[in-house]
């Protein structure tokens, strides 16, 4: 199962970094919500994998790590806000600059 | 310890800001009366946390009543103390030249300002890593919002810039908290202090890189470079005094570097860290003091300009760190306090330089703005404070830190050239251009073609100088001559705050042996 996580940890951060890469807003929009999925499935595996245990300490059974799983309740959270307005602006750019790209650069209008 | 004005520092802002968010509709100058009380309180509380902590207590409360390292616990030494009197200082100035008329721009300027100072306040007091990513998180959705104020393309694209790349950085910042996690089972700074020194091998590489990510993550909140694309056209795009408030963001990620190089495992004597991280400091410190003197040089804007000066206090501010002495730190901190106040100050005069001149602050021949003679006293006091000249406190702040580091004892005998050669050259790059844009922006005027150019300043400039935004700015500047005359108590003070900050033991031991009552709640945390 390590090697099931690792690998699609993997997956999503490399497809989320080849999109950050294009010059696009919108796929720099998706490769940054890739990267947020791979990040929390990270942080999920961070404290240890177990199958079938409860996140609650009972006197003597085993259990699972419950803090990780509580940081990424607050990251998906908070990704997801992220995500919404960095949408929002990226639609405003589009609007006011008239070009979704977003490598041009920030003197061209200028002089 | 605990102390309720820890506690009001933090929640102050958050109910001044969801006030105003619910008061949106109020007419202005209502809005502006309830910000302006609201970082006046924040100030307040923030002076009674120094007044506190100066005398080298450590206040700790934990949120909820859970015991550390379990509970949410907030840590306030003298290092956390300053930078939050700093950020009140900062706060009510830059508000003060906002209600001049930059807050008009947009609705929700004074709720987000609030909730800005709210994030600031957090990353200070936080003792626990993943909160200082929440608090992060609340001041850069703050610091979007503030950002794209008014819109306009060229702030709509540095906007854009801004949040994608700080998302990549909270991406990196989640991986490094975890990853820490993953080596030594514990988020807060205080416990993680004890066990970094005891990790197996394996754990302490992951540990590593953990802590290397979360320097990645921190060099792209403090704009070093390669990580400073985004900073510059930020600054320069930002509404004046939402500029003057982002002066202090880049020293949230210097002293989050801080605090992270603080918990690393002591030495025994000698300096607090040694060998490759004074390298890796000062590699960066002299990359970011080249960079920022060269590009300042070659700004086409005094808003530009400004940026650069930011970016090369970043430099000048982790030579001082780089030996990891108190000497070097104290020096740095009285740098750091000098610098945030001055180039915020600069923001919001070359604000009014711009409003008062036909060719706004782009650096070309032109008439001279109006109230060249209030604005013109006051470019000369920002800049010789900000290219470190005798008489002000940036050559103070700059002497210190080249003699903290020359210090042969403290550092290895190969750095020091390096830092004093950048220091020394970047304040005469800066001094060389800040004088041209002295003498283009308030002195050069253009003979024949004036006539014309008079009738286009009378027609598009704003009427006059707004006086709570000239008491603002030149509050900031006075600044200088202040911390030069104060400068004896200041300097004892980032002394004894540097000395804690390297020593990491008081703040291990406020941490560890503070024991919430069972039936406190966190609005009263405990008595001591």
């Amino acid at each position: 199962m390590e090697w099931l996580i690792a690998t699609m940890i993997g997956l999503l951060i490399g497809c989320g970094i080849y999109l950050l890469l294009r010059s696009r807003s919108f796929p720099v929009v998706l490769g940054l919500l890739l990267l947020s999925y791979g990040v929390n499935l990270f942080v999920f595996a961070a404290g240890g994998l177990r199958v079938d245990q409860p996140p609650l300490i009972a006197s003597g059974s085993p259990y699972a790590d419950p803090l990780p799983q509580a940081l990424v309740l607050t990251a998906i959270v908070i990704g997801f806000a992220m995500t919404a307005f960095v949408l929002m602006l990226a639609l405003r750019a589009l609007s006011e600059l008239g070009s979704d790209r977003v490598d041009e650069r920030q003197g061209d209008e200028e002089s | 310890m605990s102390t309720p004005s820890m506690l009001l520092s933090l929640l102050l802002p958050l109910a001044f800001g969801a006030l105003l968010l619910v008061g949106a509709r109020l007419p202005l100058s209502v809005q502006r009366a309830i910000g302006l009380v609201g970082v006046l309180c924040v100030l307040a509380a923030a002076l009674g946390v120094l007044a506190r902590t100066a005398q080298g207590d450590i206040l700790t409360t934990a949120i909820g009543g859970w015991p550390p390292p379990f509970g949410i616990v907030l840590v306030c030494d003298r290092l956390s103390a300053l930078m939050l009197t700093l950020t009140g200082l900062l706060g009510t100035a830059a508000l003060l030249h906002a209600t001049g008329g930059g807050d008009a721009a947009g609705r929700h300027f004074h709720a987000l300002f609030q909730f800005q100072l709210f994030g600031l306040a957090g990353a200070f007091l936080t003792g626990d890593l993943f909160n200082l990513f929440v608090f992060f998180e609340v001041l850069l959705i703050a610091s979007y919002g503030l950002l794209t104020q008014g819109g306009g393309p060229a702030r709509t694209r540095a906007a854009l810039h801004y949040v994608v790349l700080n998302l990549v950085g909270s991406s990196l910042f989640l991986l490094g908290a975890a990853l820490i996690y993953a080596a030594t089972g514990t988020l807060n700074l205080a416990d993680l202090a004890g066990r970094l020194g005891h990790l197996e091998p394996t754990e302490a590489r992951l540990a590593g890189a953990g802590g290397l990510l979360l320097f990645t993550v921190f060099a792209l909140k403090a704009a070093l470079p390669p990580l400073h694309a985004w900073m510059v056209p930020a600054y320069a795009a930002a509404s004046a005094p939402v500029a003057a408030l982002f002066a202090i963001l880049t020293k949230v990620g210097l002293y989050a570097m801080l605090r992270l190089l603080s918990l690393l495992p002591d030495t025994g004597s000698g300096p607090a860290f040694a060998g490759s991280v004074t390298w890796l400091l000062t590699g960066a410190a002299v990359l970011t003091i080249t960079a920022g003197s060269l590009g300042a040089l070659a700004s086409t804007r005094l808003g530009t300009m400004i940026g650069y000066l930011v970016m090369l206090s970043m430099g000048t501010l982790l030579a001082g760190i780089a030996p990891g002495t108190a000497e070097g730190l104290a020096a740095a901190l009285y740098y750091l306090v000098h610098t945030t106040l001055i180039t915020a100050g600069l923001f919001l005069l070359a604000d009014l330089i711009a409003s008062g001149r036909a060719q706004g602050d782009r650096l070309v021949i032109g008439n001279p703005p109006r109230d060249v003679r209030i604005l013109a006293p006051l470019f000369l006091l920002g800049a010789t404070a900000i290219a470190g000249l005798p008489p002000l406190s940036g050559f103070l702040g700059k002497t210190l830190i080249l003699i903290a580091v020359q210090n042969p004892a403290a550092i290895a005998p190969a750095v020091w050239p390096w830092i004093w050669a950048a220091v020394l050259g970047s304040s005469f790059v800066v001094l060389l251009g800040l004088s041209r844009a002295g003498v283009l922006l308030l002195w050069r005027r253009r003979g024949a073609a004036s006539r014309q150019d008079s009738v286009a300043n009378a027609v598009e400039c704003r009427p006059g100088l707004a006086r709570p935004a000239l008491v603002g700015t030149s509050a900031l500047l006075a600044a200088s001559p202040l911390l030069m005359l104060l400068a004896g108590p200041l300097t004892g003070f980032t002394l004894a705050t540097a000395r804690q900050t390297l020593d990491n033991g008081d703040y291990v031991a406020a941490v560890a042996g503070f024991v919430p009552r069972a039936s406190a709640v966190s609005e009263e945390g405990t008595d001591p």
